[in-house]
Order: structure tokens, then C-alpha cells, then sequence
């Protein structure tokens, strides 16, 4: 228990100690929220697409969490388990009695920590700033969020194991990570993409984070769909990495 | 599986093999390593050394042969062997923003009865870089944290795995003192070093380990007691002559040219015959002088090449 507790509150310190990782979860997505905030506003009447009496920011701002989720889970965490493998981090903790799932439990509540801190920054900003709605269902949006970090974590991880070295890890994070931002409704709605376009999305797993979060922020409910979508990814993500994952 | 305080063997090792697809990393490797002492693993880089310590950790599972480390087996009770070793590994690097309080209270964590880290600090000079990031230490200060992580759980057995790589000469030679401290406290220590000096000055007994096998085992001292029925001189020419011919001169095994002086092993009266022989034939050489032997040629000996190329 103790070793859960020190390893989670070291790595939190860790994360947050990193200037460019704690930039791109905590304050660029505030951010995002006052330029949109300030250039779109969130007057339900200005929204060109069928969203009630919502406005563009309330459509928006599941798109930044999703966007905060890639970021940390997907980029920093692909990236960091990279460099723990290649610096030997990972090698000096299993001469240890450190247990893996401990190691386990300890990043995937880091990464949820920091995750909901910058999704909250980024929600209390909206609302004080820019009248952003309170989620329809806030409690299965909890639910969600967990859900979709867990499940872009999981990409994180097979990503961070099939790296050879930490720079590989990076540069295909980059690679896949602003594409995905951009396509998957987290910067861009799909609701402005041409129709192909907008199905094509469909193959990636930050859509079904963007849809997920939205639907159930705008009161739709669940998306049962995305969620098995997501569900799917974590399954084979896992089970891939699991076969790959070399702790040196 | 014996008990370790019986038989005095904290780690015995018989007959290892550990295969890498073709490349077989260790062969039939067998040592015991005694209570107290300080235990060299020497050999050239690739040789084996450091996989099959890792075997001795429990971090590889051997294709065959046994490891008992406490009288436990490191692979089926890693846990509890794991409790009670310390371990450096080579190239294991801590992250770069951890501070050094940080780090020891991070590991601290990982055993049930951890020393007290701030009197580790002190011990090993680190309590004024407590809240230095590990990437701001020196190359000697890293190495005392890691030394410090070692020894965070009261370790009976130590493992240095190339503990003083990259260190200046002094800092080397302060390292060697910490790790005389640490026998004298009653651990037990496994030191694996490519430095024969280093080697000859701590051990009590060292492994040579060439391809994979042990080519020799004993103290430093007999190692050396070993080879010097083989003599060594060494001369350098004023200027360069045609020396075919020394290779004849009764009792020389060898001749060999390096750096431009002339080194000529041997047995017998081997000073006497060469410094005749060169007066033969018209060669005065300046500093002829006969050359203590070092387990650098003891390695050179029985594995045959150079350890630091």
C-alpha cells in the first residue's frame, strides 16, 4: 500500500514537473477554451448543426477533454513508458519486490489524476468565462471519462511497447496524435467535414471518445456504439501489448 | 536447496546455461559465493557476466543448471529473494527530474523495513543534493545514489553490476572505499567489473568469464601466483632493429610490440638470457626491467585479449 501511494504520488510529481506535459494537459487546453470561448461564443443561435439549445462551446468542450485525454494518456504516456524501458527505470524496479500491477494501478490513477484535473481547469474556465452548460449526466460522463482514459491509455501502452527507443515513441506519437486530434471531432466538429470524410472518422478511437462525451454532456445518453468501439480498441490493444511488452 | 548459513554459500551457481537463440550467453557456469565476501565477476564486454548475474537476480529464468541465492531459487521465489538483495544495475538510470530524496523515499517504499533515508543520505555524502534532480548529479554522485538505493532494505547480499564505469580515477578510488564499508558492515558483495585493477584491489575471489564460461576462479593473488612461473620484461630500442630472431633465445615464449616498447614473456632466467642476447647483437636498450604481473595479464592469459581495447 505504501508503495502504491509513494510510486503514484513520485510519478504525479514527475508529470507535472515536465514543463512541455504539464503545458499541454493543464494550460493549453484553458487556453483553447478562451480563444473559441471569445471567437464563437456559445449562443445556441449561432450553431449551424441540430444541437437544441446548446451552443458551440457546450459541443466543443467534450472535444478538449478529448483532446486533454490524447494527450496525456496517448502522447505523454507512450512516450514515458518508452523512456522508463530504454533508461532502465523499468529494469531497476523489478529487481525490486515492486509488483507490476502496483506499477499498474499507480500510472493509471497519475493519468486519470492529471487527465480530470486539466478537463476540470478546462470546464471551469468555459462556464465562468463563457456560461459553458452543466452536463446532462454528470455522473455517467464520470463514467465515461474513465472509460475513454483507460482506453486511450491502452493505445498509449501498446504504442510505448512496440517503440524500439523513447525518440521512436515520440515522433509516431506526433505522427498519430495531431492527425487524430484534428479528425476525430476533439479540435475540428465533424460536423463540418464532408460526408466521406466524416465516416472515414468513424475508424478512430478518439471519434468514439469525442461522441461518447458529447452525447452524454448534450443529454442523448449513452452511445452504446462508441463504447463498444472503445471497449474493442482497449481489448486489442491490450492483448497485443501484453505479447510485445519487453520490460528492457 | 541448501541453507545459505550452513554451508556459507549465500549464492551457489551450478553448472548455468542460458541460450539467446544461437548465441549461447552463458555455459556451464558453476561458483558458490561465500558469506562476507567481496566476490569479482570480471570479464570482457559480451563475455556472459551480466546475464548471468541477472540469473542470480531472478531477472532471467537459466535454460538449465541451479542458482540458489539464500538458499532460495531467484525465479520461483523472486519475491522473497528480491526482499533481501540490494542491486546497481548497469544502465539503469533513474528519471531525470526525480530529486534524490525522492528517489530514495520512492524505493524506501518497496520493502517492508527500509533503513532510514535521511541517515543513507548522510552516509553517502548526498544530504546537501536531497532535492538535486537526478539529472543535475555528477557521474560520482549518481553512482553513491545508486549505491544508496542498494542498500535501502538492509540488504544481506549486494549486487555492483559495473559500478564504477564512467567515473574519474579519484572517484573510482573513493567508490572502492564504499564498497570495503559495506563489506566491513557484514554484506556480502557481488562486484562485476571489466577494470582488472579494480578487480585486483577489492575482491576476495574473482570469476573470469570469457564466451560464456569460466576460464579461471580464485583470489586475485593466486591468479597471479598462477601465471608467474611466466615472466615478463619489457625495453625499448633507441631505434628500431630487426628483433626476429629474440623469439629463439632460449626460454622466451613470446614477443610482442606495443606502443614501441618491446615486451618478451618467458621463463627461466628470462632477464639474464634476453640482456645477453641483445649484447649479442649489438642492441643497447634503455630501460630493460623485468614487469610485476597483474590479473590484466592473467586475463590476457586465459582468455586471450585485450579488456579495455
Amino acid at each position: 500500500m505504501r508503495a502504491l501511494w509513494q510510486l503514484t504520488w513520485t510519478e504525479a510529481k514527475l508529470y507535472l514537473r515536465e514543463p512541455s506535459t504539464a503545458f499541454m494537459t493543464l494550460i493549453f487546453p484553458v487556453f483553447l477554451v478562451l480563444i473559441f470561448g471569445s471567437v464563437y461564443g456559445n449562443d445556441p443561435a449561432d450553431v449551424d448543426f441540430e444541437y437544441g439549445d446548446y451552443g458551440f462551446l457546450d459541443t466543443f468542450a467534450p472535444g478538449l477533454i478529448a483532446f486533454v485525454i490524447a494527450t496525456s494518456s496517448f502522447l505523454t504516456l507512450s512516450t514515458s513508458l518508452a523512456t522508463y524501458r530504454e533508461q532502465g527505470t523499468l529494469r531497476r524496479f523489478f529487481v525490486t519486490p515492486l509488483r507490476p500491477p502496483v506499477i499498474f494501478v499507480a500510472e493509471f490513477a497519475v493519468y486519470v489524476g492529471v487527465t480530470a484535473t486539466g478537463a476540470s481547469l478546462l470546464v471551469v474556465i468555459g462556464a465562468v468565462g463563457f456560461g459553458l452548460a452543466a452536463p446532462a449526466a454528470p455522473v455517467s460522463l464520470a463514467v465515461a471519462f474513465l472509460v475513454s482514459t483507460l482506453s486511450i491509455m491502452s493505445l498509449g501502452v501498446l504504442l510505448g511497447s512496440v517503440a524500439p527507443t523513447a525518440r521512436a515513441a515520440e515522433a509516431a506519437g506526433m505522427a498519430i496524435f495531431f492527425p487524430l486530434i484534428f479528425l476525430s471531432g476533439a479540435m475540428v466538429p465533424r460536423e463540418l467535414m464532408p460526408d466521406w470524410m466524416e465516416q472515414a472518422t468513424h475508424v478512430l478511437p478518439l471519434t468514439h471518445v469525442v461522441t461518447l462525451l458529447q452525447d452524454l454532456w448534450i443529454g442523448d445518453g449513452w452511445n452504446l456504439i462508441s463504447l463498444g468501439v472503445l471497449a474493442g480498441f482497449t481489448v486489442v490493444a491490450v492483448a497485443i501489448s501484453v505479447r510485445v511488452f519487453r520490460w528492457e | 536447496m541448501s541453507d545459505a548459513d550452513s554451508t556459507g554459500g549465500v549464492i551457489e551457481v551450478g553448472r548455468l546455461r542460458k541460450v539467446y537463440g544461437e548465441t549461447v550467453a552463458v555455459d556451464d557456469v558453476s561458483f558458490d559465493v561465500r558469506q562476507g565476501e567481496i566476490f569479482g565477476i570480471v570479464g570482457p564486454n559480451g563475455a556472459g557476466k551480466t546475464t548471468a548475474i541477472e540469473c542470480v537476480m531472478g531477472l532471467r529464468r537459466p535454460d538449465s543448471g541451479s542458482v540458489s541465492v539464500l538458499g532460495m531459487d531467484p525465479w520461483f521465489d523472486a519475491n522473497q529473494v528480491k526482499r533481501r538483495i540490494g542491486v546497481q544495475l548497469q544502465q539503469a538510470a533513474l528519471p531525470n527530474r526525480i530529486k534524490v530524496g525522492e528517489a530514495l523515499d520512492l524505493f524506501a517504499s518497496f520493502y517492508d523495513d527500509p533503513a532510514d533515508t535521511s541517515a543513507l543520505l548522510q552516509q553517502w555524502g548526498l544530504e546537501g543534493r536531497k532535492d538535486a534532480a537526478f539529472a543535475n548529479l555528477s557521474g560520482g554522485q549518481k553512482q553513491r545514489l545508486f549505491i544508496a538505493l542498494a542498500l535501502v532494505n538492509h540488504p544481506e547480499l549486494v549486487f555492483f553490476d559495473e559500478l564504477t564505469t564512467g567515473l574519474d580515477p579519484q572517484a573510482r578510488r573513493a567508490t572502492w572505499e564504499l564498497v570495503r564499508d559495506i563489506r566491513a558492515s557484514g554484506t556480502t558483495v557481488v562486484l562485476v567489473t571489466h577494470f582488472m585493477e579494480e578487480a585486483e584491489h577489492l575482491c576476495d575471489r574473482v570469476a573470469i568469464i570469457d564466451h560464456g564460461r569460466i576460464v579461471a576462479l580464485d583470489s586475485p593473488a593466486g591468479l597471479v601466483e598462477a601465471m608467474e612461473s611466466e615472466k615478463r620484461i619489457r625495453f625499448t630500442l633507441p631505434e628500431p632493429a630487426d628483433l626476429g630472431w629474440l623469439a629463439n633465445v632460449e626460454g622466451v615464449h613470446r614477443v610482442a610490440h606495443e606502443n614501441g616498447s618491446i615486451a618478451v614473456h618467458g621463463s627461466g632466467p628470462l632477464l639474464v638470457r634476453v640482456a645477453t642476447a641483445l649484447g649479442e647483437h649489438g642492441l643497447e636498450p634503455v630501460d630493460l626491467s623485468m614487469e610485476r604481473t597483474t590479473l590484466e595479464d592473467v586475463f590476457l592469459a586465459t582468455t586471450g585479449r585485450e579488456l579495455r581495447a
